[in-house]
């Protein structure tokens, strides 16, 4: 097992453990002393890091640039509320055999839910796309995000333009980051597989790769289908944080946030899009109080990025630890 | 010798360009073929419709007996049709090495929960893979560029890699599109010992597009010609140098009347 | 029927708009090869361009007609744009030409975020008012037909434009470069046309006739905010694609289309049962109808890849 991937063990057993051990977001025991603003900034680090690994699976590594990731986070975020809003009381009172733990129960079927339906989202927008590249799939994409959008603004039954409200706040640092490091590590285990050459092989060259047999239409599919499960888990987290979601908060300018993200991570480069998201996430906090002024220094960064280095702050980032790993 | 891959009156036709029209061709088990042509005279787009990247308009394709037109190209590469290209089209962000291990994908179980797990038989599976892909670059005498970036090699080697690639799919046809493009005399005599070389030791038969009149006459067994996407001659290369029509096509009318 | 013909007259007037702005996206990609992420947000400094050019022009100019005033702030408006798209172009996509496509894509979605960001900073983000540049005057003679001499204005307008980038496109020899760049730029490269002079022009074209269609939206929808550009901008594209992206009768059809099309949908909403909130999926719902069934579009060349 590689180093990397002992790493991520730890990170996996310390969320596990502090999931289970814990009821209250505060009561993570190293953290026991953390104050709650501190502690959000570090589970929206984890949310915003499952969506830009989630993205960078279709868009860095397999090609597919998608301006419509904040779709499929609203169709987490939505679809996993329907079950412990609005479905609430009568799962609960469905669950009560279980006793103390029926609530946790609810929330992972609740994330499962968000996830799957993400997924089947991510499978409808990921078929009709099959033709498209480059611009014509970006704004497809970006369609698609804005088609969801508004249903969900006209559908009264989740609260329409209003949003929706009384979420319970389920949402610890140990499932967000527990679920980070799941995240990572399966587009880690996928990307050294068949899988992941597969992807490749679609992002360089498309004809070359299905005369070498690769099936195009089986990995592009699979990266839609993926990259849209863990953006909608990430919106099922996010629900349950923050308790209350609009469908404004899910515009084509959050797919754009994470675009961000993954361009100044390195388009390809997992580690790198981890790292640019906890970046970004700390950044966006500091600058909070110049809000006005963020955005345009935001704007002004991808435009210097894209002429002076566009493959991201760590976009080699990868592949020099691979050679390092295949000098040695 | 039994045909591996028949071709039936096909037509490719775009809109209103008619680029091949109603070729008949055959290509036998372990034969070397050659395919020549003026320019535009239809050869790629004929490895297009064989390799799928186009879908012929009429006629039917046959490979081992199977109908093979209309499939997709990664369908039709699994029945054991390879190719590489005019232009060279490698996998640019990967390196020499796994530019062969994403083509043995093909043979490979490629179980999804299996790739998560990573238990024994999955990483068997793909360490048996690296160890092959090495040992097929090392016959080839690029073991050592293995680690290196494709994009790193010279021209000659990319090309060696892009034969090598497509080995690795297991073909039992192999597409040979112009491989002797931008290369020197020395460079030429070398890629015909490769070619000789290849079907010797992995058996496909081969199917070849190329201008370079050495390099044709040279090491193609039989040889089709194609002008305006008609075959208009075939036959061993010494009664291919002989044809008034091949001559004309290539010289010009008047040159054969003189 | 009446209904029919009134619905007709306003979802014309909203169509004369998004052709306009389609143009611009149109001809951009003809010579370039990429989506202008940021043209629908010029067509938002369009509007506020024009809103500041009438308001320090007007006392000096108080004693004109109307109508001439009126064409003024236009023409001021749509110089100050086409200024605006050649600079962007110059600073933001030149140094990117031999990069691949993406790249590019990206600035442009840059150029955008700064555009709307700075405009919040300069303008506020709340809605701000339009002056009527012509006092709106309901049109008589119509019968029970509804229509406003602004409406008028807007499609006379328009058409003239239209007629203008007509003539310029097929009868002077920047607008025979700006086709020879669209079909084939290294063949035009080599017959002497000055690429980057065609490319300042084809963007500085689109940027002025995006500010013409801010002029007249704001006059037909009389409020402007700093994010105005976002949606009409992303319909405005799928109306190029509509027609045909690189064809500029395209992207007029695509824009009268679509705005029809928009119009009719939110007026006939409840015998189609489609809630008016839909209105604008209904572009992207055509986006993707398209680019699945006909993706050259109604005008548009299939544009295969060399193999």
């Amino acid at each position: 097992m590689g180093s990397r991937n002992s790493l991520l063990l730890c990170v996996l057993v310390f969320a596990v453990v502090s999931a289970l051990f814990t009821g209250h977001p505060e009561a993570a025991w190293p953290l026991a002393q953390i104050d709650d603003y501190l502690l959000n900034i570090l589970i929206m680090a984890g949310i915003n890091v499952i969506l830009a690994v989630s993205l960078n699976i279709v868009s860095g590594h397999t090609g597919q640039f998608s301006l419509g990731h904040a779709g499929f986070m609203a169709v987490g975020a939505y679809g996993s509320a329907a079950v412990t809003q609005i479905g609430g009381k009568p799962i609960l009172n469905a669950l009560s055999f279980l006793g103390g733990a029926a609530p946790i129960c609810m929330f992972v079927l609740s994330l499962l839910a968000g996830g799957f339906l993400a997924a089947v989202a991510g499978l409808a927008v990921g078929l009709p796309s099959l033709r498209l590249k480059g611009d014509y799939l970006a704004i497809v994409t970006l369609g698609f995000g804005e088609i969801i959008r508004v249903v969900i603004q006209n559908t009264e039954a989740v609260g329409g333009a209003r949003g929706l409200t009384g979420i319970p706040a389920f949402t610890t640092l140990g499932w967000t980051w527990g679920l980070a490091a799941f995240c990572i590590y399966c587009v880690s285990a996928l990307i050294r597989s068949t899988y992941g050459r597969g992807f490749l092989a679609v992002r360089d060259d498309e004809i070359a790769a299905e005369a070498m047999g690769v099936n195009t239409t089986k990995y592009k599919v699979t990266a839609f289908v993926v990259g849209s499960f863990f953006a909608g888990l990430a919106g099922a987290l996010y629900a349950h944080l923050i308790g209350y979601i609009t469908p404004e908060g899910f515009s084509f300018l959050k797919s754009v946030d994470v675009v961000v993200m993954v361009i100044l991570g390195g388009m390809g480069s997992t580690l790198g899009v981890t790292v640019a998201a906890i970046l970004l996430t700390v950044l966006n906090e500091l600058l909070r109080q110049a809000e006005q002024y963020r955005m345009v220094a935001f704007a002004l960064l991808l435009i210097v990025l894209m002429i002076a280095r566009p493959q991201g702050l760590l976009g080699g980032i990868d592949r020099w630890l691979q050679a390092r790993r295949n000098r040695s | 010798m039994k045909p591996i891959l028949e071709l039936e009156k096909v037509v490719v036709r775009f809109g209103g360009l008619v680029a091949v029209s109603a070729v008949d061709f055959h290509v036998g088990e372990g034969e070397l073929v050659g395919l020549i042509g003026p320019n535009g005279a239809g050869k790629t787009t004929l490895f297009n419709v064989i390799t799928g990247v186009y879908k012929p308009t009429e006629g039917g394709i046959r490979f081992d007996g199977q109908t093979v037109g209309g499939l997709s190209a990664s369908d039709i590469t699994s029945r054991g049709i390879a190719r590489t290209f005019q232009n060279i089209r490698l996998f640019s962000s990967l390196s020499v090495l796994d530019n062969v291990v994403a083509a043995f994908n093909l043979h490979l179980k490629s179980g999804f929960l299996g790739a998560l797990w990573r238990g024994k038989q999955f990483r068997e599976q793909e360490r048996a893979v690296h160890e092959e892909a090495l040992q097929l670059l090392d016959v080839f005498g690029l073991k050592s560029a293995a680690h290196q970036p494709c994009r790193s090699l010279a021209y000659g080697d990319q090309r060696r890699l892009e034969i090598v690639r497509a080995l690795a799919t297991k073909p039992r046809l192999l597409l040979l599109d112009e491989p002797a493009a931008g290369m020197n005399p020395t460079e030429k005599v070398e890629l015909m010992r490769l070619i000789r070389f290849t079907q010797e030791r992995f058996g496909p038969a081969v199917l070849l597009v190329e201008h370079d009149m050495k390099v044709v006459m040279g090491i193609c067994q039989r040889i089709a010609v194609l002008e305006y996407g008609r075959k208009i001659a075939e036959g061993t290369p010494g009664e291919i140098q002989q044809d008034r029509r091949v001559i004309a096509a290539y010289l010009g009318e008047e040159v054969v009347d003189a | 029927m009446n209904e029919f013909l009134q619905q007709l007259i306003n979802g014309l007037s909203l169509g004369a708009v998004y052709a306009l702005i389609a143009l611009g996206y149109t001809m951009v990609y003809g010579v370039l090869r990429f989506i202008n992420f940021a043209h629908g947000d010029v067509f938002m400094v369009g509007a506020f361009s024009g809103m500041y050019l009438s308001r320090w022009l007007k006392p000096l100019l108080a004693h004109w007609p109307e109508w001439l005033f009126a064409v003024v702030v236009l023409a001021g408006s749509m110089a100050f744009c086409g200024v605006l798209g050649i600079v962007i172009e110059k600073l933001a996509y030149k140094p990117l030409r031999e990069r691949p496509r993406l790249t590019v894509l990206i600035t442009a979605i840059g150029v955008s975020l700064l555009l709307e960001y700075s405009g919040q900073l300069l303008f506020g983000a709340a809605p701000r008012g339009f002056p009527s540049l012509i006092e709106s005057r309901s049109l008589s003679g119509l019968g029970e037909l509804h229509a406003t001499n602004i409406q008028a204005f807007v499609l006379t307008a328009t058409a003239l434009l239209l007629g203008g980038l007509h003539l310029i496109v097929m009868r002077t020899r920047m607008g025979l470069a700006m086709r020879a760049l669209s079909l084939n730029p290294t063949a035009a490269m080599l017959m002497g046309v000055n690429t980057n002079v065609v490319i300042s022009f084809t963007f500085g074209l689109g940027s002025a006739l995006a500010a013409a269609g801010a002029i007249f939206y704001a006059s037909l929808y009389q409020a402007i905010e700093p994010f105005m550009g976002v949606l009409p901008g992303m319909k405005a594209f799928v109306a190029a694609v509509l027609g045909g992206v690189g064809s500029l009768p395209g992207a007029m059809v695509g824009g009268l289309i679509l705005g029809v099309v928009e119009t009719l949908v939110v007026g006939y909403s409840k015998v189609l049962g489609i809630p008016p909130g839909y209105r604008d999926a209904v572009a992207f719902v055509i986006l993707i109808l398209i680019l699945l069934f006909k993706p050259s579009g109604l005008f548009g060349k299939q544009q295969r890849e060399k193999v």
